[in-house]
């Protein structure tokens, strides 16, 4: 079993805007291309090009279809990857102190060099954020792109995770929740960011902003005429005005 | 256990190098940094200073490197060695491939230049394509854009001298409320994400109106399931609306539109001609004086509601027959609630809310402006509705009047061009008056007479031989489609096939699918291209194929010259052709060999110097008859198309010209240097009323957009509609066949007019009582993106969705399979529910299905066994209709591809897949992909 920090300097995290994600991937690809080649073992893939193609992605986007009590039914594009949550039973449930959770920013990462593949802290997650890599045998999970966060060799406007710097729509925030007046800690205090799954009492760290309410304005216009004659008398007073 | 914890603040080496270039995944046109280590693409990323995409990068453009690396990719030209179809080849030299190519074509040059039909697919290069083409002679000429949307294309130019697609946006900084129609994933991709987050992000409002709630329609504030092929119907409801309430910018109206001009009223061959003064120029009357004047002299002010009597004939402005028109109770929301399947009441609301958001909430830019016609504005006035549509409007019989119909929406609402609404990009504000009218004059041995495609302004622009046949193989600007300003791709095979207007000897296709995704009636197609006359014979006789990757219609050619990928490659997004220009801004590109490549591959435009070369065309060769270009890069750099106008804008002459200039050698270099593009903006003054605005007119003559200025107003009425109406009525010279005349007369109305789509008039809506449509994915594009080792892993089986009601009614359950039957044909199909769709609606994905052994997939892909095409039952002609004729399932004004009007019915299947027709496999001709990839282990 392994130990979490009390409390953490800094909270990154993510606010993942539901009202705006068109659910086009550019996320998730983004992220398997970054990370593939970045912190620890590649994100693998198998049978790529045969009938049942499979890989390590650290980000997917999950569509729903909603029906209101009232109205048409909606389409939900949801992204989701590692919540890095302050009571992470992924990290708990580790056997081998693989899973951790950085006390400087809170970040919950795997220690590719002790990490066995059992596999626990996939089933301990409840949201399914982690994934095992078949050629490396090793957890592999979201590190909130580590190595751009901090890299020097990078312009300091790109240090971001691959999928906030890429997301198309701006659906995608990243940012330190522990800073209240911090654009992340905004956002959520405007419009109501949500934790997933708050029963669970993982306490994640990012949020999700929900979409808004969807419908017609309605109204109805007043009309002038009801016949070409009337509307062309209307604009002839209303040509004479301009 | 080893600590392989990560450092505090770890900071890597992130590559040895950045190259910037433009991406290639789709034709949005991206800018992106290709990250090298070691010589390999280690990471691909949106640049932040380009134009189109801003920094940001959508997920085909982050799977670059998959494509790039494909195993799919062809390595060497290929002779075909067993029959066609096989996939049989034989990899040969480049000098034995263009001996070959030019063996055959030369021949045709010298005699019957007509008998070569060179049409190309995912072409950014058709201004040199098209340039080739015609130094060879061949009226069979054009690209892809009539089974793709040149409704759309055509309706806008003609409409407003600019259409949708990338060629314009809304003015995301300023709009409040957008609406789009038939919007899914498409060109101008990126921007359109970064556009509706920003107006999200500003508390703006979106409504979606697509029978398909997924995509950008998923996140609209309002989503507006309409029923497919009644958009217009819909749209002039809207007008009907505005109209009534006088909701209507008369002001605009006014200035800017033809809403004054003088329309002859009476009958005879004038009737719907606008009355012209004796310098050509249509007439109004002035308001001031009450007599006629021409619209563009100064101090004009046109009347919209007097008529005028003149030699015993009504001439009425152009406002009053629209008024008359569209507030007929037939465009009443209650009168057409039932065929859109969109409450009356919703209607009413729509129309409320456009009205409330332009005139009530109006924007006014403190920006002075002077117009063409000497007028100094203090303000420009904006109406903050924007508009965006594509090929689910498009893709219909009745999508030319459709999209003209949306864009008189957008002019009377005063939101084209104005702070706000929607805005043209570079080369664009242009009216069809401006564009070339089409030429087939062929003669051996020559070039053509002109350029092929353009915009025809009348009966006398067609392309008709003495005896008023089509001169060219797609029958394009012929009585049966005047304005295919596209030509019509989608009729190559079957009339070169059925020898209709006339046999060809060779096909040369360039990266068009046409054996798959990218051909109506697929099955059958693939038979004409395989079929033999009674000598054993093809039928076609030749077939040259040009595409980078393995696909479908690679095994249906003779000759296969293998293009580079992306990332191999010099290119132009230039000005002469689509650039990436900006509301604000002219700009262009060029894509570059970032990477060199490892295979025995040409770009495909440099392959077509060589061959032009050896041909001896004229442009290609000088007087000695050596080459005047060694490759694409040196003509990127080297051509002009007027002097000193050539393919790249930037940095001419000595590297200060902008527009206009000598070629210069360090051009292609000072590109690489800022990033692969050059930007040029338009001065604030001139940023909007472009048309009309003095300060745009003579900047874009300084950047050689065009060589005097061009002012113009928008066409409510249409004229050239007009005077196709009066020849199908008997009037004029060039007279269309008898059994066309009833179809013009009906169709080609100088106002917008909706008529149900041919398919769903011609079969019988029991036995076909449902629609199928495609929606494009947003992490695809079309074939090339679904082999990509990490975008399949997103999607690789596109399942039929099917409403709730159907699916109850029918008693389909999870994993069931369904036959679905057109008047053409039936595929069998995986099903799957969804309840966020029109009622009478089935859906797909496009280009997902594949066909075994193509893509370097393996024949057991899911693509292959799952997967499916909905192009099988979709005919290039309408089923008979007993008159004895067969009529195309296309547009009868421009001749796009009507696919979006396919009728079906759906059955359960007993059984599961796998999905039919089941084509026998194709054999490979570069094998089959690893079954393991660990991308990235190289740089650990």
């Amino acid at each position: 079993m392994t130990g979490l920090p009390d409390r953490t300097e800094a909270k990154l995290g993510l606010v993942i805007d539901l009202d705006t994600c068109v659910g086009c991937h550019a996320c998730v690809v983004n992220c398997k291309e970054w990370n593939t080649s970045g912190h620890g073992a590649p994100l693998s893939d198998q049978d790529p090009y045969g009938a049942d193609p499979s890989g390590t992605f650290l980000n997917r986007v999950h569509s729903f279809e909603v029906q209101p009590e009232s109205g048409c039914a909606q389409v939900t594009h949801f992204p989701k990857s590692c919540l890095h949550c302050e009571d992470a039973p992924c990290v708990t449930v580790c056997p081998t102190g693989a899973s951790y959770k950085r006390t400087e920013d809170g970040i919950v990462l795997v220690d590719e060099g002790d990490c066995m593949g059992c596999g626990l802290c996939a089933w301990a997650c409840p949201y399914g954020a982690r994934e095992l890599d078949l050629a490396a045998g090793v957890m592999k999970k979201c590190t909130l792109c580590i190595d751009r966060i901090y890299n020097d060799n990078i312009p300091e406007v790109d240090r971001v995770p691959a999928c906030v710097r890429t997301c198309p729509a701006g659906a995608r925030h990243f940012g330190d929740f522990a800073d209240p007046e911090s654009n992340v800690s905004r956002l959520v205090a405007a419009r109501g960011g949500m934790d997933l799954m708050p029963e669970q009492g993982t306490r994640p760290v990012n949020k999700y902003l929900p979409p808004r309410l969807k419908g017609s304005v309605e109204a109805q216009l007043e009309p002038v005429a009801e016949e070409p004659k009337g509307l062309l008398a209307w604009i002839d007073r209303a040509l004479g005005a301009l | 256990m080893s600590d392989q914890r990560a450092a505090a603040r770890p900071s890597p080496k992130v590559s040895d190098e950045i190259r910037q270039t433009t991406c290639y995944m789709c034709a949005c046109r991206c800018g992106i940094n290709v990250h090298l280590d070691g010589g390999k693409v280690r990471y691909i990323e949106g640049n932040r200073d380009h134009p189109v995409n801003r920094g940001v990068l959508c997920a085909k453009g982050s799977a670059g490197i998959m494509q790039h690396y494909s195993p799919a990719r062809l390595r060497a030209p290929l002779k075909r060695v067993g029959p066609r179809g096989s996939g049989q080849f034989e990899e040969i030299g480049w000098d034995e491939a263009l001996s070959i190519a030019a063996g055959w074509l030369a021949p045709l040059r010298e005699t019957a230049p007509e008998k070569l039909a060179f049409f190309t697919g995912r072409d950014q290069s058709q201004s040199f394509t098209g340039w080739w083409a015609q130094a060879f002679g061949t009226p069979n000429y054009a690209a892809h854009g009539g089974f793709c949307s040149v409704n759309m294309a055509a309706a806008g130019i003609y409409t407003m001298g600019g259409a949708f697609w990338e060629f314009g946006q809304p003015d995301w900084e300023r709009t409040k409320l957008c609406m789009i129609f038939g919007v899914a994933e498409d060109h101008d991709s990126n921007p359109i994400k970064i556009g509706l987050g920003q107006l999200k992000a500003r508390g703006g409002r979106v409504i979606g109106v697509n029978p398909v709630r997924t995509g950008y329609n998923a996140i609209a504030d309002d989503w507006v399931g309409i029923t497919p092929g009644t958009d217009g119907l819909f749209i002039l409801s809207l007008i009907h609306e505005l109209l009534c309430a006088g909701k209507v910018d008369l002001d605009y109206l006014c200035r800017y539109t033809n809403a004054g001009f003088l329309v002859h009223d009476g009958d005879g061959a004038g009737r719907g001609l606008f009355l012209r003064g004796d310098d050509g120029k249509p007439l109004v009357i002035d308001r001031a004086t009450g007599k006629p004047a021409p619209y563009d002299a100064p101090g004009v002010k046109p009347a919209l509601t007097q008529t005028l009597r003149q030699a015993g004939v009504s001439y009425r402005p152009v406002f009053q027959l629209l008024a008359e028109t569209y507030m007929d109770a037939q465009y009443a929301p209650e009168a057409v609630a039932g065929r859109c399947g969109i409450p009356a009441a919703r209607i009413r609301s729509i129309a409320a809310e456009l009205a409330r958001v332009a005139f009530d909430e109006e924007i006014v830019l403190n920006r002075p402006w002077t117009d063409w016609k000497g007028e100094r504005h203090q303000t420009m006035i904006g109406r903050p509705v924007s508009f965006h549509a594509m090929r689910g409007i498009s893709a219909h019989s009745n999508g030319f009047q459709t999209a003209r119909a949306l864009h008189v929406l957008q002019i009377v609402l005063g939101s084209v061009e104005t702070p706000g609404g929607f805005r043209f990009k570079p080369p664009y504000p242009k009216p069809p008056e401006a564009h070339p009218r089409p030429h087939a004059g062929a003669t051996p041995g020559q070039p053509l007479d002109g350029p092929h495609l353009g915009y025809p302004l009348g009966p006398e622009h067609l392309l008709l031989d003495p005896q008023g046949q089509p001169k060219r193989i797609d029958k394009a600007f012929s009585w049966e489609n005047p304005l295919s300003a596209h030509g019509l791709m989608h009729m190559v095979i079957a009339n070169a096939h059925a020898g209709d207007p006339y046999r060809i000897d060779t096909l040369f296709l360039y990266m068009a699918n046409m054996a798959w995704n990218s051909s109506m009636n697929t099955a059958q197609v693939i038979d004409m291209l395989t079929d033999t006359d009674e000598s054993g014979e093809y039928v076609i006789p030749r077939i040259i194929y040009s595409d980078a990757y393995s696909s479908e219609m690679v095994a249906y050619a003779d000759l296969i010259l293998p293009d580079t990928t992306y990332l191999e490659r010099h290119d132009c997004i230039s000005l002469l052709d689509r650039p990436i220009c900006e509301a604000d801004a002219a700009a262009d590109a060029i894509r570059w060999p970032v990477v060199e490549p490892d295979r025995d591959v040409k770009g495909f435009q440099s392959a077509l110097i060589e061959l032009g070369v050896r041909l001896g065309l004229p442009g290609f060769v000088d007087a000695k008859g050596d080459a005047v270009y060694e490759d694409y890069a040196d003509y990127i750099v080297n051509h002009q198309r007027r002097p000193g106008v050539g393919p790249l804008a930037g940095w001419r002459g000595d590297g200060t010209g902008a527009g206009r200039g000598a070629p210069n050698p360090e051009q292609l270099q000072r590109y690489i240097d800022n990033g692969g593009f050059w930007i040029s903006h338009i001065p604030e003054e001139a940023q909007f009323f472009k048309p009309w605005n003095a300060a745009y007119q003579g900047w874009a003559v300084e950047r050689g957009i065009f060589d005097a200025p061009q002012p113009y107003v928008f066409n409510l009425w249409l004229e050239p509609l007009a005077r196709f109406q009066r020849a199908a009525e008997g009037h004029g010279d060039r007279q269309p066949p008898d059994h066309l005349r009833d179809r013009i007369k009906r169709c080609f109305t100088p106002l917008p007019s909706w008529y149900p789509p041919f398919e769903g008039e011609t079969v019988d809506l029991a036995d076909f009582p449902l629609h199928a449509i495609t929606q494009r994915p947003m992490h695809m594009y079309h074939s090339w993106g679904s082999q990509n080792a990490w975008l399949r892993q997103i999607t690789n089986v596109n399942k039929l969705f099917v409403p709730g009601d159907i699916w109850e009614a029918q008693g389909f359950a999870e994993g069931d399979w369904a036959y679905l039957t057109s008047h053409h044909g039936r595929i069998k199909v995986p099903v799957a529910r969804m309840d966020a769709v029109n009622g009478q609606t089935l859906w797909t994905w496009n280009a997902i299905g594949k066909k075994r052994g193509a893509w370097a997939l393996s024949e057991n892909a899911p693509e292959a066994t799952d997967g499916f095409l909905l192009n099988h039952l979709i005919a290039e002609l309408l089923p008979p209709k007993g008159d004895g004729l067969r009529w195309a399932n296309s547009d009868p004004i421009t001749g796009q591809a009507a696919w979006f009007d396919l009728r079906v019915r759906i059955e359960r299947a007993t059984t599961r897949g796998p999905s039919e027709p089941r084509l026998p496999a194709q054999k490979s001709p570069v094998g089959q992909g690893p079954d393991r990839l660990t991308y990235g282990d190289d740089f650990t």
